[in-house]
């Protein structure tokens, strides 16, 4: 008896089964992210938003901890056979991506297959440069963009009586005035000590950080930013250091406080650091494009972007595909954009939303949220500013700012300092290119 | 005298060690195996081209000499770590060993930190030691002392090896305090009532009965010297500044997972694990014998 119970009772579960089974038929799509708090809300939002508008695929969002983690994971898992359809890498790791031809599926080539309708010259070129082919085929899709601006305490500049510096040689008077108004720590500083100092800093004056388009036109590129600009300006850094109107503040983004905090009334980091200020800062505060040394013929250019892509991972089926193709069509509407933008604080990626953005009086009450794309969009890229395309970046960074670290320690000179990170780096860059896949 | 009285069936022992070898030999032997073949290859981080490079990848670490400079260095934190959480927590273990009112709570107190995660035992220290952030910084530089561990080499390396030695004294503390309940009182008793003051005591009779625990924590705090404190390198300086924080195992972490320079690491792994297998070998073969059990 109780076996013929047990035999009905599977007969019936596999009638449910295979009746259900047109459910299950909805293609998942996995989305690997590093987004969290605030941003991580954006991204659940978009998620169901899609999968409320349609019933054929449904997007699964999953944190899987900061950039590096979660292009660690997923390269991981890729190579256990199991990688996710849509990830989020960081800009400094394009080149690494994009070098594992066969790991990942170009995203023009994906909108071409799957017949989505896709207009590269829709978003802007300043933000899909960096994710471009030398011939502009789009490779990832943009998701959250930023880049550097210098936050300035409108409070503590008005008390000591100094104007918002536009160039270098400004900020430095004014951080002098500031250490003389009782900032004696610290006058004004920055993080991503690299990614400011070097890295920016030669796209916005138009100079070279390595050959070949900044590595986007090949891996076999050298790196040149030892050249008198860039020895010029850490020169500049180490000598204001030893009196503290610089302070250093570390290679990533911990010294941040030191500007929520009133320590540091100038200082120059992402202006995705918007959602920490606006809800720490007990003061008035605004966000202007970088300094830049006026005897630079040309500059100010344009800045590069920070921020992350959206790559879709290779060896998925075709319904995937179009799936992905889908979601990523989705996440293109303009009125989309426009709610990330705002949400977010992050950049929007196509001409439609900035300008809808802007009609709709967007940036009057917060202007500081349009100077990242009134940098970006200074002047038509060049060369040397569409982008950074270097293997290895997140270590060539850490080498970058050890240097950097001995210049300002006064153990090395600042000419040595770049020397030395030169070459170093472009060892590192020559055993990247030796794995790099042809 | 018959040997295998205990077993009768011949395959019965091989079944029941066999659980253990096979946990032994997934995840102590597979691993290292692979890590010796990765060693060999160079490939892109995701695994879609390798070639076989013979010795390159040691060749090249060879050549370099930051990599000497970081085996130099850790040499030197291991055991400035070793040293300094070993004698502090004997220090710590003889005091609460005392019949004290409330010791159970003293002990409790200095057990805890060894249940705090590397990385937050970086990130409490930084907090506390950060130049700006830091509230003890605020009183070094009342003191005028010129505290800037985020530019000063020499005072990161105090940093990291404060943070890590903190950390590992309460495990120490544990055997020194287990070892020195396990000395039996008569002795001591006996060295007093022939006149012997606490110093002396302490030197003739309960160091050498203790000699067993020091050493074995000796082994121990070297090891985790060399390969624990990773997580507090990383939270508290990333290596920096310069490269007058990282040691061999933060090199492995750096230069395989953020750089994906996998042939590389897997050999720094290698070249590891050989010199740990040389260091315990030197310790039983000569600090031993300075042991008595």
């Amino acid at each position: 008896m109780a076996l013929r119970h047990f035999g009905a009772a599977a007969a019936i579960a596999v009638t449910v089964g295979m009746t259900a089974s047109p459910a299950l038929a909805v293609t998942e799509i996995q989305w690997w992210h590093a987004m969290t708090g605030a941003n991580n809300d954006v991204i659940v939002k978009l998620a169901n938003d899609f999968n409320a508008a349609q019933s054929d695929y449904k997007v699964i969002p999953t944190y899987k901890g900061n950039y590096a983690d979660t292009m660690n994971a997923g390269i991981a898992a890729f190579r256990a056979g199991n990688a996710p359809h849509i990830m989020q890498v960081f800009e400094v790791g394009t080149a690494t991506m994009m070098a594992a031809t066969g790991a990942v599926k170009p995203v023009y080539k994906l909108m071409a297959e799957t017949g989505e309708k896709f207009d590269p010259k829709a978003y802007l070129p300043a933000i899909t440069g960096y994710y471009s082919t030398s011939k502009g085929e789009m490779l990832s899709f943009p998701f959250n963009s930023s880049s550097t601006v210098m936050w300035v305490n409108l409070d503590e500049l008005k008390k000591a009586n100094v104007e918002i510096p536009k160039t270098w040689p400004e900020v430095f008077e004014a951080g002098k005035k500031l250490k003389a108004a009782g900032h004696d720590t610290c006058g004004f500083s920055g993080s991503w000590v690299t990614w400011v100092n070097l890295e920016q800093l030669s796209a916005w004056h138009n100079t070279p950080l390595s050959s070949k388009a900044n590595g986007l036109d090949g891996f076999d590129t050298v790196l040149e930013f030892n050249g008198p600009l860039q020895v010029k300006h850490l020169e500049n850094l180490v000598e204001l250091q030893k009196t503290k109107v610089y302070d250093y503040a570390g290679r990533t983004n911990t010294g941040e406080g030191r500007f929520t905090s009133g320590e540091c009334p100038i200082y120059l980091t992402s202006s995705a650091f918007f959602g920490n200020v606006k809800a720490q800062a007990k003061f008035a505060f605004t966000a202007v494009p970088m300094p830049y040394y006026p005897d630079v013929k040309g500059a100010p250019q344009n800045s590069i972007i920070g921020g992350a892509s959206l790559w879709v991972m290779g060896g998925k089926s075709a319904d995937e595909y179009k799936g992905v193709a889908k979601f990523l069509t989705f996440l293109s509407d303009t009125d989309r954009q426009v709610y990330i933008h705002k949400a977010s604080g992050y950049l929007p990626i196509t001409k439609a939303a900035y300008e809808k953005a802007k009609a709709e009086g967007f940036y009057k009450d917060q202007p500081y949220l349009e100077t990242p794309l009134l940098e970006l969009t200074n002047k038509e890229p060049t060369e040397n500013s569409r982008g950074l395309r270097l293997g290895n970046m997140v270590q060539l960074r850490d080498v970058w700012s050890e240097e950097i670290e001995q210049a300002l320690a006064g153990k090395k000179t600042a000419k040595q300092a770049l020397d030395a990170a030169v070459e170093r780096g472009n060892t590192m860059l020559r055993q990247f290119e030796k794995t790099a896949v042809k | 005298m018959q040997k295998q009285a205990i077993f009768q069936s011949k395959l019965l022992p091989y079944a029941l060690v066999a659980p253990q070898l096979a946990i032994v030999l997934i995840f102590f032997y597979w691993p290292a195996l692979q890590a010796v073949i990765q060693s060999f290859l160079l490939q892109d981080a995701f695994g879609l081209s390798s070639s076989f490079v013979w010795f390159d990848n040691y060749i090249e670490l060879f050549k370099d000499p930051a990599y000497f400079a970081a085996i130099v260095r850790t040499f030197f934190f291991s055991f400035a770590i070793a040293i300094s959480s070993l004698s502090f927590a004997l220090l710590l273990a003889v005091m609460a060993d005392k019949p004290l009112r409330g010791s159970m709570l003293y002990r409790t107190l200095l057990i805890w930190p060894y249940a705090v995660a590397p990385p937050v035992v970086g990130v409490l220290w930084i907090f506390m030691l950060h130049p700006s952030l830091g509230v003890l910084s605020r009183y070094l530089r009342g003191l005028g002392i010129d505290w800037n561990p985020l530019l000063d080499g020499n005072q990161a390396a105090a940093l990291v090896i404060l943070a890590a030695a903190w950390k590992q004294i309460s495990y120490n503390f544990l055997f020194f305090l287990a070892g020195l309940q396990s000395i039996p009182k008569s002795v001591i008793e006996a060295a007093a009532i022939d006149g012997a003051r606490p110093m002396r005591r302490f030197w003739t009779v309960i160091f050498p009965l203790l000699s067993p625990t020091i050493f074995f924590l000796l082994v121990i705090n070297i090891v985790y010297a060399f390969f624990d404190t990773f997580g507090i390198i990383d939270t508290m300086t990333r290596g920096g500044p310069g490269t007058s924080t990282v040691t061999l195992v933060y090199k492995v972490y750096s230069d395989g997972l953020l750089g994906g320079n996998l042939g590389s690491s897997a050999a720094q792994s290698v070249i590891l694990m050989i010199m740990v297998i040389v260091l315990t070998g030197i310790q039983f073969r000569f600090v031993e014998r300075k042991v008595t059990y």
